[in-house]
């Protein structure tokens, strides 16, 4: 057989010459999630800012509404912080898992 | 003279049905590139076998003005007919009559071939092209969809279930075939989503065609909800043909023979797999080599590739095949294709269907994006499948049956009848790399030339677990065979397991990992 265009695949240590199949080629890497990154958990519109940069916020203290499947979402912050950055509007839509905004 | 006038009135009342939603419609649906439902129930059956019922069925809508409205056969062809001889029931929605819209009348007439089906003990074939629910009656047609998908589980298991996908089946509508064994798809003409993309658009924002979302394709290769692709309708009826000279009528009798017939004699069975476990070669070829007429049926072929499964036949008689292939992912089992095997081994179990399981892989997949797809609990379907089968289990360790992998393919811990092993067969905890690299961490570790003793000490565990004699010694493989001698062993296994009798402890059902 020829395996000219094949690829590797390394499972306990031993190095298989086979096809590597797309979904694992694309498959997205862990990313351990940062509490300071407010995501959007879900694809929506951005319905309205609650903070502004430079502002304090606590734990579970109101950032956004985020409109998705008809439904308003409170997002809310996960830790203690400052507001670093906004980076969206009002009215963007905007895709699942897009950083929102950034505490420090 | 009555009688020869009724007669005449029939035949045109007939003429008149028979051309569902009209000439217009019918030409707008040969537009798509799709045939009639009627045509494709011709296509499917044997010539002249089909029984029609319920011809002059009529919608029973009243509101919005539909009393006004007739809608001919109310969207749905159903009947009885035969494919190579074999009783089947059919039912194909015609989407020249209201879009093959599904109203209450139009779930009566599939329900009542669905009841024909389980009675009778024939196998169902469903063929959908339907725009959904017929809005204008409300939660009848909601309540006639509930009960097809009631009557689709209840026949699981008894009776085998076709569908096929020729045109749109969406929302609800998906649930029937998503509950049937196999799902059928063509190129560019089915679509199955559950929520189509103007909704997705409206709601998330995001933009996709039909095709992107659920086209023949994605279902085939992605989602996994479809069993057979092909590119036009004619080879889909070709397949569908083909599966059920492979099947049962029902879950009491068995497949009917074939003559026995010999393997072609291109496929070589020495010359297939290479020495080195890690080289790949393609699995279906072993198949081929010990199958009558090297004639493999695959399923699913376009999806989890690392896992093969299909049927072919042994000395006449239809025998389910699963088998890691090397040539995909090195042959691991993952979520993906731990489904596919899983479901597969169950319906060769309800169906009386014995499995032969080929084995050459490195375990599971290991990855965090696996660990969290839930690899546990869709792998543990695979070991549920094959320890809960009572029909006959033969398997073939080719070369690696490593860890956890090894127990899950159908091992003689699992139950299996017979299990034989080629002679490169190395049945070992894990490939010897990884083992030496952890038995012998501080050897390694410590010694002047690490690389030097690494290499020493996996040729060592080589030597000592790499081969098929540890497992033979404690009687887990019955017995070590030359590979050319692989199809008398099995044709000789099967034939003795003809009358396997076993009984599992009596409960109301199990709980498989789904």
């Amino acid at each position: 057989m020829n395996t000219d265009k094949l690829g590797r695949l390394n499972i306990d240590s031993t190095h298989y010459t086979t096809r590597i199949s797309r979904k694992y080629a694309e498959r997205a890497h862990f990313k351990k999630a940062n509490p300071k990154h407010i995501l959007s958990f879900i694809p929506g519109t951005v319905l309205d800012i609650l903070v502004k940069p430079g502002q304090k916020v606590s734990r579970g203290e109101h950032l956004m509404i985020l409109e998705a499947m008809k439904m308003q979402n409170l997002l809310k912050a996960a830790t203690d912080g400052t507001v670093k950055k906004i980076s969206v509007k009002k009215g963007d839509k905007v895709a699942k898992g897009s950083v929102l905004i950034v505490l420090e | 003279m009555a009688l020869q006038s009724k007669i005449r009135e029939l035949k045109e009342k007939r003429e008149k049905l028979l051309l569902g939603g009209g000439e217009q419609a019918i030409e707008k649906q040969k537009a798509l590139g799709k045939r009639t439902a009627r045509e494709r129930i011709m296509s499917l059956l044997d010539d002249d076998s089909f029984n029609e019922y319920d011809l002059f069925v009529e919608h029973d809508a009243r509101d919005f003005d539909m009393d006004k409205k007739s809608l001919p056969t109310d969207g749905v062809i159903i009947g009885t007919g035969t494919i190579y001889g074999a009783p089947v029931a059919v039912f194909a929605q015609d989407f020249t009559v209201a879009g093959g819209s599904l109203g209450l009348m139009h779930s009566r007439k599939i329900t009542k071939i669905m009841d024909h089906a389980l009675k009778m003990r024939v196998p169902l074939i469903g063929i959908n092209d339907s725009g959904g629910a017929r809005i204008q009656e409300g939660v009848n047609s909601l309540a006639g969809y509930g009960e097809i998908f009631f009557r689709n589980t209840i026949s699981s298991g008894v009776i085998p279930q076709i569908s096929v996908i020729l045109g749109p089946c969406a929302g609800g509508a998906v649930y029937s075939p998503a509950l049937t064994d196999f799902v059928f798809v063509v190129d560019n003409i089915s679509k199955m989503f559950i929520t189509g993309p103007e909704v997705i658009k409206t709601v998330l924002g995001e933009e996709v065609s039909m095709e992107d979302l659920g086209g023949a394709r994605v279902h085939s290769e992605i989602t996994g909800n479809a069993h057979f692709f092909a590119s036009s309708e004619e080879e889909c009826f070709d397949q569908i043909k083909k599966l059920i000279t492979f099947i049962p009528w029902n879950n009491s009798r068995k497949a009917r023979p074939f003559e026995p017939a010999e393997p072609l004699e291109k496929f070589n069975i020495n010359k297939i797999v290479p020495d080195d476990p890690t080289l790949p070669y393609d699995v279906r070829d072993v198949i081929r080599a010990v199958v009558d007429k090297s004639d493999f049926f695959e399923i699913m072929e376009l999806y989890a590739k690392n896992i093969v499964i299909g049927f072919g036949r042994m000395g006449g008689k239809t025998t389910g095949f699963v088998a890691n292939q090397p040539l995909e992912m090195a042959g691991v089992l993952d979520v993906d294709s731990s489904d596919k095997a899983a479901r597969f081994i169950r319906f060769c179990d309800s169906f009386n269907i014995p499995i032969i399981t080929l084995v050459d892989l490195p375990g599971y997949m290991p990855g965090v994006d696996q660990e969290h797809a839930g690899v546990i609990r869709h792998g543990a379907k695979v070991l549920y499948a094959y320890s809960e089968a009572t029909v006959p289990k033969l398997t073939v360790i080719i070369r690696k049956a490593y860890g956890g992998g090894y127990i899950a393919m159908s091992s003689r811990h699992l139950r299996a009848d017979f299990v034989f092993a080629w002679p490169a067969a190395e049945i070992a905890v894990m490939g010897p790399e990884g083992a030496a690299n952890i038995i012998f961490r501080k050897e390694i570790m410590s010694s002047d030339d690490p690389d030097g003793t690494r290499r020493q000490k996996i040729e060592e565990y080589k030597q000592k677990f790499a081969n098929p004699y540890v497992a033979a010694s404690r009687g887990y493989v019955d017995a070590v065979i030359e590979p050319s001698e692989t199809r008398k062993f099995l044709l000789h296994s099967l034939a003795v397991s003809e009358n396997k009798m076993i009984q599992l402890p009596e409960k109301k059902h199990g709980l498989p990992p789904f």
